[in-house]
């Protein structure tokens, strides 16, 4: 089974957060919750900066938490966006989508 | 130390999970965080709370990171605020977006405590750094605003000092630059009362306040003197003894002094470590050098100073050229020097209408591409009619100056004085009023104290001076002398003392007169072999100091004469 979080990554957040550890689980999964819904409207009125905007900062606080898979979906459309690209982004953003489950599942059992 | 006080560090970062991070990792580390979530936040808890440190995310709702770092540098202004960027930007663009910004270094996602724990440590150590250069800076440009207070203080006194002489006369050219003061070169020029002009060029060793501070006690001592009257002399004496007792050891006055007199058309020279000085006939077109025979003002003591100085004529046409080294030691772009041989060819160019004076500014500012026409000090002398000197300096006032000139004193002491008071450091007192007997003190003591003691001893007391030619007797003598002063009812012992001015000098007329009935006075003034005893009254000495000794009457009177001259 691949991995969608980066187990050592995790580790060293888990030590250096201590009792914050699921409160930032939390918030990392509420973040990415509220942001989905936005990356998709931001697409419906293409609405690049947005898109690119939103996408940045998901691949940031993923890559954070070590869902390095789904940081790299996300720099996929940040680029596109960036191009102010429309092709390719909406399948993206459905592997977001899956990948996210995947993630949230992993971080509420570490 | 500074690495246990804890800092404020702010935060900006709109994703809440980041953020969290941040603080948490930023707070283990012992640091006091303000947290925002935008880039207007950011600004206004930056003014609100002044941050050591600003951790600034690029992308950010309202204000972005990199126009929240413009306004906060802004606002730091030279103080160092550290902004390190979080970012997972990694195109080179966006980079150089952030350190345009202001930005000082970048943080990466995700993020490692470790690298933070090192940045935010290097980056308080720089933030120090800069402080203490501030602090550093702030001083040195308060010293130095200070400093240039100081000197714009000391150049006042100076030229207030300064410009009390006759530098503007028409026999005088000069060039000094206006801050001269500061190079330690001095021009002071001042006429004395018999009319002869005094001219002294001096260089300090040394720049700035130092070279300065030498030249005031010059000057004054010079004005001072030179206006009663004083002889060069004694003028090199006091100003050498003065910067001797002043000045550090290694600081001292290159100097050349010159005293024109103008109806003898003869100048007197003295050059302590200056360059040649140049005499340049008009009849022959010769220049004749003076050199430096002596060495400056300020490094020898008085006993060792050597003041001998060269007499030369000087026709109405001739100059005399004085200078610093910044003539001969101007350099040209390769580093050489312009040198004696160049300044002498200036004065060999007959064929030019130019006067030297002006050839040789020329020269020395084309030689060096004006680089050190700061350094340039000069002044050209003539023999000029000895009225025109004078008129120049009409508001000088020698009863102002000029201590005392003219004068008598009569003072005769009685019997209760002779006992409690010893009249002669009184009247030595006041003859150094007069500065041309000021340096014959020594001398003038002498005579004063032999006539005192012979008019007291032999003429008021009646002491015989045969009883001083043994042992036993002196001490005889001296026991009498006791007795009889206290036990004296009558008598007196007066002394008249005159001065005169007498061309460039002056005679001091002492009269000394006792109560006594005199004596065979005749015998021992002509007897020039009577010093060898213990007695005689010691006349044969004083003659040889006076000008004439003369006994009156049936030698109850003495009469001496001494006359000074001031080109002694």
């Amino acid at each position: 089974m691949t991995s969608s979080v980066d187990a050592e990554t995790l580790t060293m957040l888990k030590d250096v957060m201590e009792d914050d550890f699921d409160t930032l689980i939390t918030t990392y999964v509420d973040d990415v919750v509220a942001r989905i819904p936005r990356l998709k409207a931001a697409l419906g009125s293409q609405n690049f900066e947005d898109l690119r905007h939103c996408a940045h900062s998901l691949k940031g606080s993923s890559s954070n938490l070590g869902a390095l898979p789904l940081a790299d979906l996300c720099m996929q459309v940040e680029t596109l966006a960036k191009e102010m690209c429309v092709e390719g982004v909406e399948p993206l953003l459905t592997q977001i989508e899956t990948e996210f489950h995947q993630v949230k599942a992993q971080l509420e059992a570490f | 130390m500074s690495e246990s006080v804890p800092l404020t560090i702010l935060i900006a970062d709109d994703t809440d999970s980041d953020r969290l991070i941040l603080e948490t990792i930023v707070k283990k580390e012992g640091h006091n965080v303000i947290s925002v979530c935008d880039g207007e936040e950011a600004v206004a808890a930056f003014v609100e709370e002044s941050p050591d440190m600003v951790l600034l995310d690029a992308l950010m709702p309202k204000l972005d990171g990199f126009g929240a770092a413009r306004k906060i540098k802004e606002l730091a202004g030279e103080e160092l605020v550290p902004i390190i960027f979080l970012t997972s930007l990694t195109d080179t663009e966006s980079l150089v977006r952030c350190l345009d910004a202001g930005g000082d270094d970048f943080l990466s996602k995700p993020y490692n405590r470790v690298i933070l724990k090192a940045k935010i440590k290097s980056f308080r150590r720089m933030r120090e750094m800069h402080q203490e250069v501030q602090v550093q800076r702030d001083q040195i440009s308060s010293h130095n605003d200070h400093l240039m207070q100081e000197q714009t203080i000391a150049k006042q006194v100076f030229d207030n000092i300064a410009h009390t002489g006759c530098l503007n006369a028409d026999n005088v050219k000069y060039i000094l630059s206006p801050l001269a003061v500061f190079n330690g070169d001095v021009i002071v020029a001042a006429v004395r009362p018999s009319g002869s002009m005094m001219v002294l060029l001096g260089d300090f060793t040394g720049h700035g306040l130092p070279a300065a501070i030498g030249a005031m006690p010059l000057a004054s001592s010079f004005y001072g003197m030179v206006q009663k009257g004083f002889s060069m002399v004694d003028i090199l004496r006091e100003i050498n003894q003065k910067l001797k007792q002043i000045l550090p050891i290694g600081v001292f006055c290159c100097a050349t002094m010159v005293d024109m007199s103008f109806s003898k058309r003869k100048i007197k020279i003295w050059n302590g470590g200056l360059p040649d000085c140049y005499l340049h006939r008009a009849s022959s077109g010769e220049v004749e050098p003076i050199r430096s025979t002596h060495l400056p003002l300020g490094v020898l003591d008085n006993m060792s100073f050597k003041d001998d100085c060269l007499h030369i004529e000087m026709e109405e046409d001739d100059r005399l050229y004085m200078w610093s080294d910044g003539i001969i030691e101007s350099r040209n772009a390769h580093g050489e020097m312009f040198g004696e041989e160049r300044l002498m060819g200036l004065f060999k160019d007959s064929a030019s209408s130019i006067p030297v004076f002006d050839r040789i500014l020329t020269a020395v500012h084309e030689y060096s591409q004006g680089e050190r026409d700061d350094d340039l000090s000069m002044i050209e002398l003539s023999m000029a009619d000895p009225a025109a000197v004078t008129n120049t300096n009409l508001e000088y006032e020698p009863q102002r100056y000029g201590g005392m000139l003219e004068w008598s004193l009569d003072l005769e002491l009685k019997p209760s004085t002779f006992r409690m008071f010893d009249p002669l450091p009184l009247l030595l007192n006041i003859l150094v009023e007069v500065p041309g007997l000021r340096s014959h003190s020594g001398t003038l003591y002498t005579i004063l104290a032999e006539l005192y003691s012979n008019a007291l001893e032999h003429g008021v007391l009646g002491l015989d001076s045969e009883w001083k030619k043994t042992p036993e007797g002196f001490a005889k003598y001296y026991a009498e002398r006791k007795t009889r002063v206290d036990q004296l009812q009558g008598g007196y012992v007066r002394f008249s003392l005159d001065h005169q001015v007498m061309g460039d000098g002056g005679a001091l007329r002492i009269g000394v007169e006792d109560s006594g009935d005199g004596f065979q006075h005749r015998e021992n003034i002509n007897n020039t072999h009577k010093s060898e005893g213990y007695s005689g009254r010691g006349i044969p000495l004083i003659s040889t100091l006076c000008d004439s000794l003369r006994y009156i009457g049936s030698g109850n009177r003495v009469e001496a004469v001494f006359r000074w001259d001031a080109d002694d």
